[in-house]
Parts: C-alpha cells; structure tokens; sequence
C-alpha cells in the first residue's frame, strides 16, 4: 500500500494546470493564426530594418572595413570617440550645428506661434481658411526644388542682387551661395519660409479649444484684443508650446539634412559643415564607417540627454511634459 | 467697434496678405522665368510675366530622355511605394487593434522602441548593402513599406470601429484576413488616403535615397537627378544629353527651371484638394500620437 503524501498532490496537479494552460495557450494562438502572422510580419520588418541597424552601432567600438562582417572586426574601444574630440574639423562642425540650431530656435519657433495668434484674429472665415491653406504650401516642397529656386533668387541676375543694386546698396552682384558668411541667413530664411504655416498647425488647433466663454469674461472686463491674445490665447496655449519647445531643443543636434545638402558647396564649406553632413562625408563618401558611427552615437546621446533636461525643465515651469 | 480695433483688423488683414505674396512671390518668380526664352531670360529682370514667351525648355525636357526616365522612376515609386506602405502599415496596425491578440503589449514595446532609437546612416547603408538592395528599385519599396508612426494613426481610427461590424462578418465564419479586407478597409478610407497622401508626398520628394543607395542613373528618381543638377551644378551633362533639333535658345538654367516646375506640378494642383487630409492626418497624430 503505498500512501500517498498529501503535500505532493500540488506539484502534481499545478503541472497539470500547466500543461493545460500550454494547450489553452496554443489553442488560442491557432485560432488567431492569420492575426498573429499579420503582426510578426511586421515584427520581422522592425527587426530588419530597426533593430539590425541598433545593432550595428557596435561598429563604432570597431575597426569595421568593408570587406569584413561586423562581428569579425577587431575591437578599437573608445579610439574613435577620441579621435573625434581631437579631430581639426570638430571645433567647425559644432559651431556651425549649434548656430544654425539656436537662431533657428530663437527666430524659427516663436514665429508661428505669432503667426497662428494673429491669424486667429481673422474675422473672415473664408479669408482665414486660405491665408492658412496658402501658408502650408511650401511644407509640400522638397528641398530640392526649393534649392533651385534659392538659386534663382540669389543667381547674378536673381532678383535679390537685382533690388539690391537698384536700391543702390551694392555695384556688383553677390554670389550669396559661394560666400560663407550669408550661409547661416540663406538656411535659416529658406526654413522660415518653408514651414511658418505647418507649424503654425498644432497652435491654431490648440486654439481653437479655448473656451469661449474665457474671451466673453475678458471682453466683459474690458480687454481689447492684443490684450485678449497676451493673457487669455497666449496663457491657454502655454502647454503646446511647451511641448514643441521641448522637442525643439532636443533636436538642437540635428540640423535640417536634405535641406543643408542641397545649400552646401565647396564654396561656403567653413560655415555649411554640419554635424549630419560630417557623418555623411566621412562615412558614405570617404569610407570611414566606424568613425561617422561614432561621431552619430556622440550626437544620440547628447540629444537623449538634452531631451530629458528640456522635459525636466518644462515640467518644472509650466507642468507640462513629454512623459 | 472702436478705432483702436478697425485699425487692428486692417494691420492684420494687410499682414497676412503679406505672408501670402512671400510664399506664392518666390514660386511665381521660377514660373515666369521658366516660361520665359532662356537666352533672354539670362539677362534676368523678369519678375512679374515672360518677356519673351516660350516653351521650348518645357519641349526640351519632355525630349530629353534622362529626364523621362527618372520622371519615371518617381511615378512608379510613388505609386508602388505608396500602396505597398498604406496596406502593409494598416495591416499589422489592425492585427495590433484586436484586443484578443496574445502579446499585444510586447509587440507595441518592441514598435514604440522604434520611434525613439535608431541605427542611424551608417548601420542602415550597410544593411540595405547586405541585403543587396544597392542599386535595385526595391531600395525606394521595402525599407519604407513600414512606419510605426503611421501605424499608431492607424490603430486611433482602428478602435473607434464598432465591434458590431466585424462580429457579424465572424458569424458568418470569415477570417480575420477577409475581414480585413472586406469590412475593415473600406470603411477605413480617409485614414487610409491622409497615410497614403503623407506617404506620397515623401516618395514623390525623396532625393536621399536615390543619392546614397543608387548609382545607375536608370534608376535615379526626377528629385535625385535634380539635386545632382542643381546642387552639384553639372547641368552640362543636361546639356549634352539634349536631342538634335531643340532651339538654340534654350539654355541648362532655363531647362532646368522647366523641370523643377514639372516636378512641383503634381504636387501643386493636388495640394488644395488633398490638404484638408494633410491637416486631418497632422491632427490625429498629434492628438493620439
């Protein structure tokens, strides 16, 4: 007679649970078949085109040339990071980013905001509609073609050098793209111009959700309406431009790529030469894979850091964050 | 109203007209140039119409093959691109919309990681060459058939489907592929044009692609043979590959003004019909994303 231990009787029947939970599991993942391999389909394209890449950072701790895989190249430490802070073109690089970045940030970011309070101040709702409508335009260029027309515009025969010698401010014509101290205002303009009125978007909606009735108790108290834009639009909006701000600073890092490519030549290099545009050069054009990976993962890190300060910060002031 | 407040609105309305005339002024002024003789127009001064009509660059650039070719090249990756991404996209944001989807949560951590981190230029130039996709039409296709973005405005209008419709559908024993495409698709159709328009629009002006990943000049998109014109200014290969016949007239600027209103075009006369998907889109992004 063998007795049988109370104390065994769970194992055992826990595992029986188990296995039927298994076969429930598996029951359940047959029957959403088609809907599991819809998602992984996706998963597998995240994995290749996402996280093979994130993988591939490694790199920048490598010696990696072309004729060899990734994982066969031999180990370089911290050697091109290094290199990078001791590089002659570093100094340059980094003037131009944080230059073109922060004047686009001062200049750039306030004024669609401006541009979305006045608007709002339209009565005509026709007129309204197609001065926004009108405004988004440019956003739908590419940067290609804008490159063209800034070159039509700053040509010897452009416009620009044509009003400039007629209001007989200048004898010869400028060749503005071959000189690098208009480089910065060329960039700057040519992305005003080009996204004022997308980015004015996100204003005009958060806008449009301010309550009525806060604009009735102004007016009753006998505001007028800059005075309504200042302290009622202005306050009410104060968490979408904190957000965008945020964001904002964190791309400080980034410039504008497609746009700096197509305005940089030879010509106005000192001043056109731009983080992104380094990592371009030393990397498609000249080879050097695991030096731009590591200049690119320097600009990441920073950018992740400055991310979290500007959201801190904001949290801070105005109670509104990212996350 | 008082004084004070007409004077406002006619400041106001004056400004704005001013921001209209500086973003329509610059386009006009490449149009007016373009339509203008090229020999003439090198004298410049053209600001408001032709002073010399003509459109023998628009002639010299639907004859110029090189130009056709990546005309081509940009309609067809549009098209594909477009098509391809929208359904891919809609398809795992709709596998991710049922609740009954075991690992739900895993699937969105390993999307949302996506948005915030990347591999960055290099890692991803060396993958698309060890995938082989170097030169190979499939570069413009594949890497761009996925976005988890477009996938997060997808899932916001996913959800607000009512459970009625596709339950019905499951009665009547269809699968989830049918229903997807049979009930869940059609009556997602602005979600689907405000993607696929987003989308159109990158494919349309992507130049970036076509620099890094393509050498064979069969295969550069109109935006790629742009940049290589305008901004490394080698338009005498524009010249050169011009056929016999094309007036004397017609100068590398002038034909190259000619191809850049050519490429706009499309862009420019869908933009007032499909802009108020472009906001649409925008907003649901910005609101859920």
């Amino acid at each position: 007679m063998v007795k049988t231990p109370i104390n065994n009787v769970s194992p055992a029947s826990s595992a029986v649970v188990q296995v039927g939970r298994g076969r429930k599991l598996m029951r359940k993942l047959m029957a959403q078949r088609t809907l599991q391999i819809m998602v992984l389909l996706g998963v597998a394209w995240m994995i290749i085109f996402n996280y093979i890449p994130m993988y591939g950072i490694i790199i920048a701790f490598k010696d990696y040339v072309i004729t060899q895989s990734i994982t066969e190249a031999p180990w370089a430490g911290l050697e091109h990071f290094k290199a990078f802070f001791e590089d002659d073109e570093l100094g340059n690089v980094i003037r131009n980013t944080l230059g073109i970045s922060l004047i686009k940030l001062f200049i750039g970011f306030p004024l669609p905001v401006l541009f979305a309070l006045f608007l709002n101040e339209i009565r005509s709702i026709r007129f309204k509609k197609a001065v926004q409508t009108i405004s988004y335009l440019p956003h739908f260029l590419s940067w290609v073609i804008l490159g063209g027309i800034m070159a039509t515009w700053l040509a010897d025969v452009g416009i620009v050098n044509d009003v400039l010698k007629g209001l007989h401010l200048i004898d010869q014509p400028i060749t503005y793209l071959a000189e690098p101290k208009y480089f910065w205002s060329i960039v700057i303009a040519s992305d005003i111009w080009k996204e004022l009125g997308w980015s004015a978007i996100i204003y005009l909606a958060a806008i449009a959700s301010v309550s009525p009735d806060l604009y009735e108790a102004a007016t009753i108290d006998g505001a007028g309406r800059l005075q309504k834009m200042w302290y009622v639009t202005l306050p009410s909006i104060k968490g979408t431009i904190a957000i965008l701000f945020v964001l904002a600073v964190s791309g400080v890092l980034n410039s504008n790529f497609d746009q700096i490519l197509v305005l940089r030549n030879q010509l106005n290099d000192s001043a056109s030469n731009v983080i992104d545009i380094y990592v371009y050069q030393m990397g498609i054009q000249q080879g050097r894979y695991s030096y731009s990976t590591a200049i690119g993962l320097i600009k990441s890190i920073i950018a992740l850091i400055l991310l979290l300060l500007a959201n801190g910060v904001s949290k801070k002031l105005t109670k509104t964050s990212l996350f | 109203m008082t004084a004070g407040e007409t004077t406002f609105d006619v400041l106001n309305g004056l400004g704005m007209l001013l921001i209209c005339f500086v973003t329509l002024y610059p386009i006009w002024y490449v149009l007016v140039n373009a339509f203008n003789e090229g020999q003439d127009a090198m004298r410049g001064g053209i600001y408001w119409w032709p002073r010399v009509f003509s459109i023998e660059s628009f002639e010299a650039v639907f004859k110029n093959s090189g130009i056709m070719t990546a005309m081509g090249v940009t309609v067809a990756k549009t098209l594909i691109g477009t098509v391809v991404h929208v359904l891919f996209t809609a398809m795992v944001a709709y596998a991710l919309s049922r609740r009954e989807l075991i690992g739900r949560k895993f699937y969105m951590y390993v999307g949302t990681i996506t948005m915030f981190f990347s591999g960055g230029l290099i890692p991803t130039f060396l993958l698309i060459r060890d995938l082989h996709m170097l030169d190979s039409f499939l570069v413009y296709i594949i890497p761009a058939m996925f976005s988890f973005f477009d996938l997060i405005i997808f899932l916001a209008f996913f959800r607000d489907i009512p459970d009625a419709l596709d339950e019905a559908a499951r009665i009547d024993g269809a699968g989830d592929l049918s229903i997807f495409v049979k009930i869940v698709l059609p009556v997602s159709l602005p979600v689907l044009a405000t993607i696929a328009l987003f989308h159109g629009v990158y494919q349309w002006n992507d130049f970036f692609t076509g620099i890094i990943y393509i050498n064979n000049v069969d295969l550069q998109p109109i935006q790629t043979y742009l940049f290589r014109v305008v901004a490394q200014s080698s338009s005498s290969q524009m010249i050169a590959s011009m056929p016999g016949g094309i007036g004397k007239s017609v100068t590398s600027q002038s034909v190259k003004l000619a191809t850049m209103v050519v490429t706009t075009l499309p862009i420019v006369v869908a933009y007032p019909f499909l802009q108020k998907y472009f906001v649409k889109g925008l907003m649901i992004g910005a609101v859920k994303g």
